[in-house]
């Protein structure tokens, strides 16, 4: 009996490597064979940990799974059986692009990842010219999953067209938003899809190196990934000679230190240099001077990852997809305060109602949805009456959000508004950079201005405001130039609990 | 109570160094390497790391300072990471912080006076969707409540 066991973090915190050792143990119990396959995780975060039991070619879901259930999902008796699992609600109304192996594939097999479509992109791309990868990029539409939506093949062109002796592709896996995972998903659960789309770009702009910086607070996916790297290489898929083409694409995982500036592209060239995580001014533009001062393509971890799909599958397949100029899928991160929160791989357009009570069930406490803050902490938080708002760059722009790396964190009636104003400013003043004066004095401000407005300070409001302007105008990057977009949000949206007499706050 | 500083072997410190000089920018796959070893990145490192990548002592100590991983005294034999972003503050993490940080008598970043936990707050976890979450050492614990932090605490030893 083959049975699946996702050995994604988040099934690991709900409990999944008890209930492995549970399955084991009834299994033998019972004398029957078993294999257990470690697999990524479907996405659907409150079903974990998800066993799924194949018969017939069929993989049937049993979840969210304790030890206790272990001999009944054995014998087929258990209550919590969900039926085949491809056809849960969740599933069937994905489209799965970007990841359309976690979950179902053992992530640290390349015999697994090929014969799931998995190399099928880098064999096409080998036989395309540089400006053939370039080109293709671009006409898929894909623009940047970091956070800024800026189109890829514009930026790769950028590093093709550069003339230098050496390139490289910087792969930005600091994922530091709240209510984002997306990264950690795809590298925990199909590592080699970022190998492939890393090896792409490689050979697309003409560089032969990579790097992975990949935050420490990810510990397994810092061990997947590294292992997926050497695997990669023995298997000839890196190196000196990339699928024996006589190309060169090698790559290493490097980990940051703690710092959530360090996800903004220039801060990070500066850590993978060994310096301080200082942002740097721009231009210089990292696709001419980046990592030491070479070109180099930074891009996020799906932007990369969605790469092979898209020369697998032709760049019209991707384009298809979506809304406006906000071109494929969307892997939307639904998380907080949710009935039924996870990963959802979606056309852009679908709307911020859909997602939220539909999808994702309303909140979990059953209480009613008060906010959703959408792209994480320099995000906007959007209110209910703002839900028709459709998931595109431009039209949630335009309702004064932000995608950003498509986190949704959703909050319920008692979410206290000031105070995620209060720690919005409190975040920023602890992870600026420093370079400059309105982040990181103005953050420090922002706190004790919402303090006094906490206490009742009518003229503390507009000085709130004002900061705000001051922040957003005179920010070099977006850490302290987008934090008054959380808290500006707040105070437009949720008036009354910025007005606060005396007495009340005594 | 601070833990005992490490042993330092200088012949370490220079090995470690040395296998990582390669590396194009191998500052700080050093100094992560020097806190795997010693727990934290030891003040007796610090001139042979400016010496041998030909930067100042003071260059050095800036970069340490900036991240907040790196320590400049080894942590207790655990640490606990809380969660303190927003997904965590939508299930209730704030008042699990601050109840867990009461009953362990100690501010963030503080050690149980047995050496056993350090307790630091983390900026998201990635587990944003079975909040709040807490990392112990290397191991995620999602959807956590009173019962299951006293569970980690207890397997901590604090
Ligand atoms: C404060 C700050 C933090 C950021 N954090 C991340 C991050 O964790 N991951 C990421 O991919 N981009 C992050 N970005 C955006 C990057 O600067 C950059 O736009 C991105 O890596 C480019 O890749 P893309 O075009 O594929 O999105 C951040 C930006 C800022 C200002
Ligand atoms: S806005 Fe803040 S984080 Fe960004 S460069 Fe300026 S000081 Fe640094
Ligand atoms: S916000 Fe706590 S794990 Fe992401």
């Amino acid at each position: 009996m083959k049975i699946y066991v996702p050995i994604d973090s988040a099934a690991k915190a709900l409990g999944a490597e008890d209930v492995v050792r549970a399955l084991v143990q009834a299994a033998a119990d019972s004398g029957q064979a078993v294999e257990i396959i470690r697999t990524g995780t479907r996405g659907m975060i409150w079903l974990e940990p998800l066993v799924e039991v194949e018969t017939d070619g069929v993989r049937y879901g049993f979840g969210p799974a304790t030890p206790e259930d272990a001999a009944a999902i054995l014998d087929g008796t258990s209550v919590k059986a969900l039926g085949p699992v491809e056809d849960l609600d969740w599933m069937k109304r994905q489209t799965r692009l970007t990841f359309a192996r976690v979950g179902v594939t053992d992530p640290l097999s390349l015999d697994d990842y090929q014969a799931h479509g998995g190399l099928a992109g880098l064999r096409r791309a080998l036989g395309l010219t540089g400006q053939e990868i370039v080109d293709e990029v671009k006409a898929s539409g894909l623009r940047g999953r970091g956070g800024a939506g800026f189109p890829t093949g514009i930026k790769w062109q950028t590093v093709h067209d550069a003339q230098a002796s050496r390139k490289y592709i910087v792969c930005n896996a600091d994922e530091g938003d709240s209510g984002t995972f997306a990264d950690r998903m795809i590298m925990e659960g199909d590592p080699f899809t970022l190998i492939e789309g890393m090896t792409i770009a490689g050979l697309g702009v003409g560089a032969t190196k990579g790097y992975v910086y990949l935050r420490s607070e990810y510990p397994d996916a810092i061990k997947v990934m590294r292992r997926a790297v050497d695997i990669a290489r023995g298997a000839g898929v890196l190196g000196a000679d990339v699928l024996g083409s006589g190309r060169t694409f090698d790559m290493e995982i490097r980990v940051g230190a703690g710092a959530y500036v360090c996800g903004e592209e220039t801060s990070l060239l500066n850590s993978l240099e060994g310096k301080r995580g200082v942002v740097r001014a721009k231009p210089p533009l990292p696709a001419l001077e980046g990592f030491l001062g070479r070109p180099t393509v930074v891009n996020n971890v799906i932007s990369l990852a969605t790469v092979p799909v898209i020369f697998e599958k032709g760049a019209q397949h991707y384009a298809d997809f979506g809304l406006g100029r906000s071109r494929g899928t969307v892997t939307l991160q639904v998380a907080g305060n949710v009935a039924r929160g996870g990963l959802f791989e979606t056309a852009f357009g679908i709307s911020l109602d859909e997602v939220v009570n539909d999808l994702g069930g309303g909140s979990a406490s059953g209480r009613p949805v008060k906010a959703v803050q959408v792209g994480g902490p320099l995000g906007a938080y959007m209110p209910v009456s703002k839900f028709d708002a459709a998931l595109g760059y431009e039209e949630l722009d335009a309702e004064g959000g932000l995608l950003g790396h498509a986190g949704l964190v959703v909050f319920d009636d008692t979410a206290d508004m000031l105070g995620m104003a209060r720690f919005a400013m409190e975040f920023c003043a602890v992870e600026s950079c420093g370079k400059c004066t309105p982040c990181r004095i103005g953050a420090v401000r922002g706190v004790e201005t919402i303090d006094r407005i906490a206490q009742g300070d009518a003229d503390a409001l507009p000085l709130l405001t004002d900061l705000c302007e001051t922040m957003k105008d005179g920010s070099l990057c977006a850490l302290g130039g987008f934090t008054p977009l959380p808290v500006m949000s707040a105070v437009t949206h949720f008036p009354d609990e910025f007005v606060r007499t005396k007495e009340a706050a005594e | 109570m601070a833990l005992p500083d490490p042993v330092i072997d200088e012949g370490e410190i220079a090995r470690i160094v040395e296998d990582h000089l390669h590396l194009e920018g191998p500052l700080l796959p050093i100094l992560h390497a020097l806190q795997e070893a010693y727990g934290c990145v030891p003040a007796a490192s610090h001139g042979p790391v400016a010496t041998a990548l030909n930067i100042t002592r003071a260059e050095l100590h800036g970069v340490i300072s900036f991240y907040h991983d790196f320590r400049d005294a080894p942590a207790g034999r655990h640490v606990l990471k809380i969660c303190r972003a927003e997904a965590c503050q939508s299930v209730g993490g704030t008042a699990l912080a601050e109840a867990t940080l009461t009953k362990l008598g100690l501010d963030w970043h503080g050690t149980t006076a047995n050496g056993a936990v350090t307790v630091e707050p983390v900026y998201c976890l990635g587990l944003c969707a079975c909040a709040p979450a807490v990392m112990l050492d290397d191991r995620v614990v999602g959807r956590v409540d009173a019962a299951r932090m006293d569970a980690v605490l207890a397997e901590a030893g604090a």
